[in-house]
């Protein structure tokens, strides 16, 4: 893998959030004091008109989006996670999400691999909390490129969009030439024994997986859903259809994030044993992200195993 | 202002209360108290003040009002309703079910409605939002938003007066009805607010204190506002909770309970006795 890129998905949204300004004349930037963090600083840098620094208040940035939204402005409020989902939950479920207005959550740093920072900065519950949110999309790209096409697919659509980014360099699975679309998901390995379906830099440590699983003699289908509101219920339903086993792998908690999704539509449709690989139900720490992800059991070792296991008692 | 144009709002004002009964008491539920303690200001700005058309309900050179203390709704929906966003009929089925007008504001739902608010704090910062956004586009829309003495007890409303300030945003004018009342008692008891008027100066507005029932007091301090340059511009107006109906005045049990058939039919003979007076 030495010769793999490597970059953070918030290297993406900076990026991207530079490439739509001119695309869009209505785009404002908004951040709580963490414009280098969540790479908002690149759009500020190029666009200092377009940016607005709330300061370290994300409530009130959620809210102040709204009323730019409700007054014509596609708005980008960045934070990390943590702060975004989490603090602001209210604010984005009533000020954003019931009036449906038009703002993007750009959340950064989001998960364990924050690293060093520890269990206060880990938010490995913004999904769950943010799927409960009536026509809320939700976004967790799993390398730049992804993470990009997620920025402009979420431009391109009226409505609110949590857009989930990692403070880690992750290996890019994609180029620039993937295509992205809001409720589709993609399968990057056929397969016939199981399913893994994946999210965010998972989806590297799922293809990585397949590869060890292949070694065992099983053959494992792998799917990238990085949209999981709304989530690819056919590519789900199908993975249950023609394979026996899904395994998911998130870095989320194991509550309320994609494996509760994903069991949700199977158990509706084809029950089928799913095994999920996330954040069990505890805090983070701090460390070196790449040793917490496998402290945590977020590798491709861990899915292997795992996905072994389970299949090997069908 | 003259006198006949005084005797015109107050006129008004008495029917966005009458209303406001009517409201709550076909809903069985609601917020009178505030929502009469309103009434005066709300009236002065729908019918004296905001550049509004309820034909275009949604033009984006109008004025906007953010309900930022949105159980005010009884009130708000009453002035939307004489100013011909919809039929006043539409009180009768404040709440009920298959209703337009909810509990709280919801701008998806009731034209004229700018925010969807109810969760005290927030219609303040998306007023100031509104704001912004004026600023960016070099409109010269004014953003009024009214908040509750209670409601400034909220931690997000001192961020939103940091990024008005901050911002310069002096096309923002904030309102506190300061009628002393909150669920819990009065606002001293509960978790004082006071000083008022300092605190906002303090976060670097241009601070009025006035009487909110004084249609004069009202207009002097909304030019004042207007006259503003560089920063944003608060309202603080003492009013009574209740006014206008006197068995409801400075009641804190008023906060939000519905009158029964007994007491809207009071309620009512007085305000149509207002009216009748004010008219004569």
């Amino acid at each position: 893998m030495a010769d793999v890129k490597k970059v953070a998905t918030r290297e993406g949204y900076g990026d991207a959030l530079v490439e739509l300004a001119d695309k869009y004349d209505n785009l404002v930037v908004m951040d709580a004091d963490l414009a280098g963090a969540t790479r908002t600083g690149v759009f500020k840098k190029a666009h200092p008109e377009r940016f607005f620094n709330a300061g370290i208040a994300e409530g009130n940035m959620m809210s102040v989006a709204a009323g730019l939204a409700a007054s014509g402005k596609l708005v980008f409020a960045s934070s990390f996670a943590m702060f975004a989902a989490g603090r602001a939950f209210e604010q984005i479920r009533n000020s954003i999400g019931y009036p449906h207005l038009n703002v993007k959550i750009g959340a950064s740093h989001a998960g364990i691999s924050v690293g060093e920072d520890g269990a206060s900065h880990q938010c490995c519950e913004d999904i769950a909390i943010m799927r409960v949110i009536p026509g809320m999309t939700i976004i967790n790209p799993a390398d730049y490129y992804e993470a990009k096409k997620a920025v402009f697919a979420a431009a391109k659509m009226d409505g609110p969009v949590y857009l989930r980014f990692g403070r880690l360099a992750v290996p890019t699975v994609f180029d620039d030439s993937y295509y992205f679309q809001i409720g589709k998901a993609n399968r990057l390995v056929e397969g016939t024994d199981i399913t893994i379906i994946a999210t965010g830099l998972m989806v590297n440590e799922a293809l990585m997986a397949a590869e060890l699983l292949k070694n065992d003699g099983i053959s494992a289908r792998v799917v990238n859903m990085a949209s999981i509101k709304p989530i690819d219920r056919d590519e789900i339903i199908a993975a249950a259809r023609d394979t026996k086993l899904i395994v998911t792998a998130e870095e989320h908690s194991i509550i309320g994030g994609l494996g509760s999704a994903v069991a949700e539509v199977v158990a509706e449709t084809i029950p089928t044993r799913v095994v999920r690989v996330s954040v069990n139900d505890t805090f983070g720490r701090s460390g070196p992200a790449w040793d917490l992800l496998k402290l945590f059991g977020l590798s491709a070792d861990n899915i292997a195993a795992k996905a072994k296991e389970a299949f090997q008692s069908l | 202002m003259d006198n006949n144009q005084k005797k015109q709002l107050a006129i008004l004002a008495t029917k966005v209360r009458m209303a406001a009964i009517e409201g709550t008491f076909h809903a069985k539920s609601g917020h009178p108290g505030g929502s009469l303690s309103a009434a005066d200001m709300l009236t002065y700005l729908y019918f004296s003040e905001l550049h509004v058309d309820p034909q275009n309900p949604n033009d984006p050179k109008r004025d906007r009002f953010v309900l930022s203390k949105g159980h005010a709704a009884p009130s708000y929906y009453g002035a939307l309703a004489l100013k011909g966003y919809f039929p006043i009929e539409e009180m009768q089925e404040l709440r009920h079910i298959t209703s337009m007008l909810q509990g709280h504001p919801n701008m998806l739902g009731t034209p004229g409605v700018d925010m969807s608010t109810g969760s005290l704090g927030q219609g303040v910062s998306a007023a100031a939002g509104m704001a912004l956004a004026g600023k960016i586009d070099k409109a010269d829309y004014r953003v009024f938003t009214l908040l509750g003495d209670g409601e400034i007890e909220e931690g997000q409303v001192w961020e939103a007066a940091m990024f008005a300030s901050h911002k310069g945003l002096d096309n923002l004018c904030v309102i506190v009805d300061n009628n002393d009342l909150q669920i819990d008692g009065t606002v001293g008891e509960v978790n004082s607010p006071y000083p008022i008027p300092e605190k906002f100066q303090a976060f670097g507005f241009d601070v009025v204190e006035i009487d909110g029932h004084d249609f004069d007091q009202i207009e002097a301090a909304v030019e004042q506002f207007k006259a503003t340059v560089g920063k944003p511009f608060a309202i603080i107006m003492k009013t009574v909770k209740g006014k206008g109906v006197s068995f409801m005045e400075n009641k804190v049990g008023w906060h939000g309970v519905a009158p029964n058939a007994e007491q809207y039919e009071a309620a009512m003979a007085e305000l149509k006795a207002t009216l009748t007076e004010l008219e004569a």
